[in-house]
């Protein structure tokens, strides 16, 4: 009895959160003539032509491109920056290290909405507006203390005998962590990374205050299906669900972790 | 674990901090110089002290913002936490079914901000929309782009449908991490359902649930892309939150001084609140070493 309850209730919240996906995924292979003019529930002339304006159209096309450019950029760096300074948090007390601590989370509670307009002026300023790097730089932001703090949280769960025996046995300090500790943990590193991505792939705002032409990302290209003729929702929705490929690729391939995950490693 | 103190971890800190205080304290720095400045252009200020500080804290208009910032953080906190915990209760232990409702509730996550707003609003408009013609047809009296009952619905909805997913598997990782004789002896005791619940699960994912409390409250605290995709900030401006004033003010209207004042104090609430939950969170932690 207990078993079934638990069924329906999974069933429909799977439902709600799928139904929207289902309508958006839908319309991407109606005409436009069909979205606007009938109400179906499955598409009544199966399209693809929607897909083919986008992937065939440089425009749009090279939006995924700077997106996942800057993405995986912003990934890299985000990771290589936090796992020194997440070992440090990790294992050692120093001068201020509670404040430090504090003051780089606090950037990931800062609204983008408040960084927008300096960060424009700053990137502007120094020649980098409009390229990768720029947006990659802008995302560590809220990226980098989030890795902090996903990685000495999973860091924390390695016990501390493991370096003192390695320091024992001879390795410098540089060999005992790329060759033993980061191993260890290694799916701590990749919820991290997963985690990096996803900020930096779903965030509009500072990515479209940064970028104009060169760089434009997906979701700043999105923002242009009116035109003339009205909103060009056939493609509109076709972007939409490229969008969510790659996050669903993502997905796919931390599910075991996915749950740890989530929870900072703190469980 | 007993840290041991050592100030040459700094050097380990350093790439981070030269890194964010790039990202963050120049960019910070513009801020106060705005907040404090007036301009008539070409780049020439003059001091003006408390001035558009004074402004903004008698602002009806950021007061109007912040009353519905409030209410729709505090309603989304509310319906998402007992949500999320109830889904996470009921979610499968293990197995492949199991695998597929946590790929599946992760997917509203990663879809981009933006695309969370078109999905929703074409899946809401009446002449298009899956929902809109479904309500339209049941003769439910339903337009979120004129009335602004239902734009709240429809934002709070939106969210509700974005974001329980990361609650509820923050609390399922927290339900996992339970070892089975808790609940035997539990039977043993034969403890309802709800003392289970209570003295069992309830305290094992309040360090989970605290993450989970404190990242929804700074997210929707923030929350800019997805009103602004569906609603714009409307109808008139019913559903514009402090960030979409923010910028509206800021880019849209180029009032550097008053919106640099408004960030420094929007700032300022959040971190307060944010603190209050990273000690209470720390606290917690240190006893369960303890």
């Amino acid at each position: 009895m207990r078993v079934r309850g638990s069924t329906i209730v999974m069933t429909v919240y799977l439902l709600f959160l799928l139904v929207p996906i289902y309508w958006l995924m839908g319309m991407s292979f109606k005409s436009n003539t069909e979205i606007t003019s009938s109400f179906t529930l499955f598409p009544d002339r199966f399209t693809l032509q929607n897909y083919v304006t986008i992937l065939t159209d440089p425009s749009w096309y090279m939006g995924y491109v700077n997106s996942v450019i800057y993405v995986v950029m912003n990934t890299v760096i985000s990771i290589a920056v936090a796992l020194p300074a997440a070992y440090a948090f990790s294992r050692y007390r120093f001068m201020g290290d509670k404040h430090l601590f504090f003051w780089l989370l606090s950037n990931r509670m800062a609204p983008p909405a408040v960084f927008a307009l300096p960060f424009f002026q700053l990137y502007s300023s120094i020649g980098l507006f409009d390229t990768h790097i720029a947006v990659a730089l802008a995302h560590c932001l809220f990226n980098v203390p989030l890795a902090v703090w996903i990685l000495e949280g999973f860091m924390r769960g390695v016990p501390k005998e493991i370096d003192e025996t390695a320091y024992i046995d001879g390795y410098g300090f540089l060999r005992f962590f790329t060759q033993i500790f980061m191993p260890l943990i290694a799916s701590g590193i990749g919820v991290a990374a997963f985690f990096c991505f996803m900020f930096s792939w779903v965030e509009l705002l500072l990515s479209r205050t940064l970028t104009a032409v060169d760089a434009k990302s997906i979701a700043a290209t999105m923002t242009r299906t009116v035109s003339a003729s009205g909103m060009d929702w056939g493609v509109l929705t076709a972007a939409g669900v490229l969008t969510i490929i790659p996050g669903a690729i993502v997905i796919y391939f931390v599910r075991n972790h996915i749950a740890k995950g989530f929870a900072l490693g703190r469980v | 674990m007993e840290k041991v103190q050592n100030n040459k971890a700094w050097f380990l800190v350093l790439p981070v901090l030269i890194l964010v205080a790039f990202s963050a304290v120049i960019p910070l720095m513009t801020v106060v110089n705005y907040a404090f400045n007036d301009t008539f252009g070409n780049n020439q200020f003059f001091w003006n002290g408390l001035g558009w500080f004074e402004e903004m804290v008698q602002s009806s208009r950021l007061h109007a913002a912040l009353g519905r910032q409030v209410m729709f953080t505090g309603i989304i906190l509310a319906i998402e936490v007992p949500l999320g915990i109830f889904v996470a209760l009921n979610m499968p232990k293990k197995g492949f079914w199991a695998s597929l409702c946590l790929v599946l509730m992760a997917l509203p996550l990663l879809i981009p901000f933006n695309v969370v707003g078109t999905i929703w609003q074409i899946f809401c408009r009446v002449d298009i929309g899956l929902l809109g013609r479904s309500l339209a047809a049941l003769g439910v009296d339903y337009n979120y782009t004129n009335d602004p009952f239902d734009a709240w619905v429809t934002v709070i909805v939106m969210d509700v449908w974005h974001w329980t997913s990361l609650v509820a598997l923050l609390c399922y990782a927290g339900l996992r991490s339970i070892p089975e004789p808790y609940y035997q002896a539990a039977r043993i005791d034969q403890a309802s359902r709800w003392s289970i619940f209570r003295y069992i699960e309830l305290p094992k994912m309040s360090g989970v649930l605290l993450i989970a409390v404190l990242l929804r409250f700074m997210d929707s605290f923030m929350i800019y892309t997805e009103p602004f995709v569906v609603t714009g900030g409307g109808p008139g401006n019913s559903t514009t939150f402090l960030s979409i004033d923010l910028v509206k003010m800021a880019i849209g209207q180029f009032d550097l001084g008053p919106a640099a004042a408004f960030s420094l104090m929007y700032f300022l609430v959040i971190l307060l609140v944010s603190w209050v939950f990273y000690t209470v969170m720390t606290h917690i932690d240190t006893q369960e070493y303890r």
